[in-house]
């Protein structure tokens, strides 16, 4: 009998075969050379031994598969790198066409082989692994809330290149197809049935047996697609159906992308392109496809960021290796406002008892009341159940008395930003509380080590800036105070990855990292606008630029009023010159004069009415010195105006010392105030475009709009070495 | 270079385009036959003398499709020696009909030409001839590709035209349609459809709503409101026009044209070609001209378009009497009249496709012929014809009495 590595291969009394994937010393089943050469030779086993009837592909692990090693298709790219320098970018091209393509064409080998295969699919199921199921002739999936299936490639900036556009728009309505391609959403068993990507559901230790019984029931080796008068579920492209989903398909791919996103566009051409072919065909023009998305340079940042240095700073890569496990169990939360009271939630949600401490009982439980009304939200929602309610509320504590906190190993205050408030909560706090105990600090102005000079004891002093919402926001950032030791680090960092959130290390500076670039968008926000270009305009290149919101958007958020205090409490400390005249005249006349403080009041940039969609104020232009016709204005300009303002801001920070990994940056950018994420964040923005070039951007735009577009020395340097962010700091490391 | 001069110009009536409309029961090809037939009879014309046939049709499909302007002629029994050609550019297909019959008069290669169109909106169906610029990724996202409606209602947006203004035109424009077949305004120019027995299909359009007035408009919803929030459409809008912030939809069926039946056809010739047919030339071709224009309000050409083919023909538009502007939707006339600040009073004076409907291939043969027979009627000499077309393009041409 033939024996693999990454394969268990038995076959029954029946003459069917049973591959159970499970590869040695990996805690998950991950596609990589190896397994597909195995595959392949899997698959010609099964075809030519006549005693095989079919074959079950299962997992031996507690998940099928994540899918392709993504590592793997990184060193592709590089091979092709090297190999366009050797011998030409036609040979080059040619070589990674076909190397990239060959998981598609393996698995149309299994499609065609002959011989009838099944997937039996038990745990998550996702991305290539879930085109190798979707390759099978039939597909169970156990009824275990653990199992997902999905092709989330979208997220990387890749899309599914080895069958999964074509099988999936060939499986289910063109519209539905492109929606579940677009999003990569990891889908559950039932709803997979229904969608028709699964044919069964079973209890898991059935699986295995539903599939070969559909084997033994004679399930056919053909695809439904491969044969004789097979209809596509909407017709063809060109068809009265047609026309209802394609115009409309292309134009929500550009309301939901601003076409920012290859991957995205190219799903749509291999599928508008495949659904007018055979099979055969149909991959060929995905594999073509696929192989431009894997060249270019926003899979790659993609990738990078959103993958590989999210896992890893998820991971801990940050923390000091030698303190110990830190072992938390008790967190006190110190001011039960919005912030505090949300900060609780995601404590008590990821399973610590917390002590939630304000002035008087009345405002602690009006914070703890907090948790209640998001628990009923999930509740509402299915995802939650009454006694999941209960058991959190449980362990939250809300109290009055700061002598409630003397046992808990870390405590967060977040109680009102003036620092004498805040000096008085840390002498009120650390009068209580344990010699080995974390005091940090969420606040998102003033500097930490400033506040840890109210403390006794500045070694276990820290920063836990979250972010608001704190039940969505993904990042937390981790601040240094001068004196903050390895330990409160540590306890930090553990606390952060309990809580399931991503954390950045940041060094100690007005603003820290997110806030300095945030303020940056908003103050070029405001300068367009006193220029006179045109609100909407500013605003949707925001939007095109690859940003959330626009930045009067924004500002209207973060509140009007708050950024005015934000630029007078600068210019009083750091003097006239740490602040834009105009932008103060600007906030000063809204806030000021027409008392529009932002969505808060209902009154900001925008109107806010009772019911209806927020609207630009129509008295903005009247605030405007000039009006510029929009016909005259470069929107390509706009919008890189507002990405090179804070991509700037974070090369300052690494300039200064307070960003020192620029994984963090990246990363910090994208989930802390989504930075264009296509760009792979503010730092790679600067990389994939080169040092050399983007300061000859800079300058430019320096030129025409101020010195706030002047390159920091850092950047000169790397415009003059040719190094990157990401390159240095492997130096740095190295050294 | 030879004049083109115009010889003569016929339409049907236009039938509402749905299963209800008189027309509804005449093939597309009968409905060209008989305005190719009214030319023969009106003028006496020895169809042997006409050298080609051109016919705009926009969705030239089954019964329209394979080249219907041959399939005409020859049920016109104009003679195996008439060919005939179909032509397609939207919206303007069949003034373009009339340019290209009259460039072949101009290059001196042809005596005797005859222009048109032709559609049968309510048996083949506006789109089924398909086509990539909506559908095709590489094509409609590159080039923001919007339903037509989607793009009227930006128009209106962009150059700040209120649902009362758009509403205002429409009321105008089912007045003067009404008025203009009171005084017997279109006589001269619409020849009954007829049944193979002689009787009357139809004599009239039947698409107007004489009683329009504010009120009744006011009461229909702006129709492309789903559509452009489902459909992704005013994101799609927004992404090509970055100065607005929301699209307001304006427009509905009361102030867009009319979807209906209809083909038209125009007598060109040279000097020589037409004394050889015994015939009177009543206007001459001045110039024409085609453009190519912003993709997103798609239906802004007219203004490039006309200032293009005044600038051809050595005029200004102070040398124009009469504007004749298809109304697609009432924001292409109303942007196009701000565009060129124009006297409103000069442009479709008799109403236009908003009150009597758009047969699309038909349309720019059939407004040619009714600002003509305007012209002659009030003594005017110049008139400047033009229309909006999909996907982004104007035609316009200019004519002179002679």
């Amino acid at each position: 009998m033939t024996t693999f590595t990454n394969f268990r291969f038995d076959v029954d009394g029946d003459g069917i075969a049973l591959a159970t994937w499970d590869t040695p010393d990996r805690s998950m089943n991950v596609i990589t050379p190896e397994v597909m050469e195995e595959l392949a030779h899997l698959v010609d086993t099964v075809a030519v031994d006549e005693a095989i009837k079919g074959c079950v592909i299962t997992s031996g692990k507690d998940a099928f598969s994540g899918g392709a090693d993504l590592t793997m298709l990184q060193g592709l790219s590089a091979q092709y790198a090297k190999l366009a320098k050797e011998k030409g970018e036609e040979e080059a091209m040619s070589f990674f066409y076909e190397e990239s393509r060959k998981l598609s064409l393996l698995y149309r080998r299994l499609e065609t082989c002959g011989k009838p295969f099944a997937a039996a699919v038990h745990g998550v199921c996702l991305g290539g692994a879930f085109e190798l199921a979707l390759a099978c002739h039939f597909r169970v999936l156990s009824d275990a809330d653990a199992t997902r299936v999905g092709l989330p490639e979208i997220k990387v900036g890749l899309f599914p290149g080895a069958g999964g556009t074509q099988r999936v728009a060939r499986l289910m309505q063109t519209g539905d197809a492109l929606q579940m391609l677009f999003k990569g959403e990891q889908i559950r068993s039932l709803m997979a049935r229904n969608m028709g990507l699964a044919h069964a559901v079973a209890p898991r230790d059935q699986i295995v047996q539903a599939a070969k019984d559909w084997i033994k029931q004679g399930g056919s080796a053909v695809a439904s697609w491969d044969q004789k008068g097979f209809k596509l579920p909407s017709n063809k492209v060109y068809s009265a159906a047609g026309m209802q989903i394609w115009p409309a398909a292309n134009a929500i791919y550009r309301r939901e992308t601003q076409d920012n996103y290859p991957a995205a566009y190219a799903i749509l051409e291999a599928v508008y392109q495949g659904l007018q072919l055979p099979m055969d065909l149909a991959l060929k023009v995905e594999s073509r496809w696929f192989a431009k998305i894997l060249r270019s340079k926003e899979a790659a940042a993609m990738i990078r960021t959103l993958f590989i240095s999210m896992q890893e700073l998820n991971k801990g890569a940050r923390r000091p290796k030698d303190v110990p496990q830190t072992k938390l169990k008790k967190v006190g939360v110190v001011g039960a406002g919005f912030m505090g009271a949300s900060v609780a939630y995601v404590t008590a949600n990821a399973g610590f008892e917390v002590v939630l401490v304000d002035r008087d009982v009345e405002a602690a439980e009006k914070g703890k009341a907090h948790s209640h009304k998001l628990m009923s939200d999930q509740i509402m929602k299915g995802r939650a159940k009454t006694a999941d309610r209960d058991e959190l509320l449980a362990r939250i504590t809300a109290s009055a008395d700061y002598a409630d906190l003397y046992d808990c190993d870390l405590v967060i205050e977040a109680v009102f930003e003036d620092p004498k408030v805040k000096a008085e909560v840390v002498q009120k706090v650390e009068a209580v509380i344990r010699l080995d105990c974390i005091f940090a600090s969420n606040t998102s102005t003033l500097p930490i080590s400033g506040l840890a000079k109210n403390s006794k004891n500045p070694v276990q002093f820290i920063g836990i800036h979250f972010f608001s919402p704190v039940e969505k926001m993904m990042l937390v950032e981790v601040i240094m105070g001068k004196e903050t030791g390895d330990k409160a680090l540590a306890t930090a960092l553990d606390y952060v990855r309990a809580i399931k959130k991503t954390p950045i290390v940041v060094n100690d500076s007005r603003g820290f990292f997110a806030n300095r670039c945030v303020l940056a968008y908003i103050l070029e926000g405001h300068l367009m606008f006193v220029e006179g270009v045109p609100p909407a305009m500013i605003e949707n290149a925001g939007k095109q630029a690859g940003m959330p919101v626009g930045p009067l958007s924004l500002n209207d958020e973060v509140g009007v009023d708050l950024g005015l205090k934000i630029l007078k409490a600068t210019k009083a400390q750091l003097g006239d010159a740490a602040i834009v005249p105009e932008q103060e005249q600007l906030l000063a006349r809204l806030v000021e004069q027409e008392g529009r403080q932002g969505r808060k009041n209902r009154k900001g940039f925008y109107d806010y009415p009772e019911a209806g969609p927020k609207r630009l104020w129509p008295g903005l232009t009247a605030l405007q010195p000039k009006h510029l016709e929009a016909e005259f204005l470069d929107m390509q300009e706009l919008k890189r105006r507002l990405l090179v303002t804070q991509a700037l801001e974070a090369a300052r920070t690494v300039e200064e010392g307070v960003i020192t990994d620029p994984r963090e940056a990246d990363v910090g950018s994208i989930l802390g105030f989504g930075f264009a994420p296509f760009t792979g964040g503010a730092l790679s923005y600067i990389d994939f475009m080169g040092a050399k070039n983007f300061v000859a951007l800079c300058k430019e735009l320096q030129a025409k709009h101020g010195d706030r577009f002047a390159p920091p020395r850092i950047l000169h340097e790397m415009a003059a070495s040719g190094e990157t962010f990401y390159g240095r700091a492997k130096d740095k490391k190295a050294a | 270079m030879p004049d083109a001069y115009i010889y003569d110009a016929v339409r049907t009536p236009r039938g509402r385009g749905k299963p209800d409309g008189s027309l509804h029961e005449v093939p597309a090809v009968d409905l060209a036959v008989t305005t190719l037939d009214a030319v023969r009879k009106r003028n006496d014309l020895d169809p042997m003398l006409v050298e080609d046939v051109v016919l705009g049709c926009v969705d030239p499909v089954g019964e329209a499709g394979g080249d219907i302007a041959r399939a005409a002629a020859l049920k016109a029994g104009f003679g195996k020696e008439v060919p005939g050609v179909q032509i397609n550019r939207f919206c303007a297909s069949g003034l373009d009909a009339v340019n290209l019959a009259a460039a072949q008069v101009m290059s001196g290669m042809k005596d005797l030409t005859i222009g048109g169109g032709v559609e049968s909106m309510s048996r083949i169906g506006m789109g089924a001839s398909g086509g990539a610029w909506p559908v095709d990724p590489g094509i409609a996202i590159a080039n923001y590709f919007l339903p037509q409606g989607i793009s009227a209602d930006l128009i209106a947006t962009k150059y700040g035209f209120s649902r009362d203004d758009v509403d205002a035109y429409a009321v105008e424009s089912q007045k003067r349609a009404a008025k203009a077949w009171d005084d017997g305004r279109f006589k001269n120019s619409v020849v009954p459809v007829k049944d193979i027995n002689g009787l009357t299909i139809l004599a009239k359009d039947e698409h107007m709503r004489p009683g329009t007035d504010m009120q009744s408009l006011g009461q229909l919803k702006a129709a492309f409101v789903q559509m452009g929030e489902m459909g992704g459409f005013d994101a799609v809008a927004i992404a090509a026009h970055p100065d607005v912030e929301y699209v307001n939809h304006v427009h509905h069926a009361g102030n867009s044209s009319g979807i209906v039946d209809g083909a038209s056809a125009v007598l060109l010739g040279s000097k020589e070609g037409g004394e050889k047919a015994g015939l009177k030339p009543r206007a001459r071709i001045k110039g024409f001209a085609s453009i190519g224009s912003d993709l997103a309000l798609m239906l802004t050409g007219p203004i490039d378009v006309s200032e293009l083919a005044l600038r051809k023909a050595g005029m200004t538009k102070d040398d124009i009497d009469l504007f004749e502007i298809n109304e697609a939707f009432s924001a292409v006339v109303l942007r196009y009249i701000q565009a060129l600040d124009l006297d409103p009073a000069k442009v479709n004076v008799n109403g236009g496709a908003i009150a009597m409907g758009h047969p699309l291939g038909a349309t720019g043969a059939m407004i040619l012929g009714t600002v003509l027979d305007e012209l002659e009627r009030s003594g005017k000499q110049t008139a400047l014809i033009t229309l909006c077309v999909a996907a982004g393009m104007g035609t316009a041409a200019i004519i002179e009495r002679v």
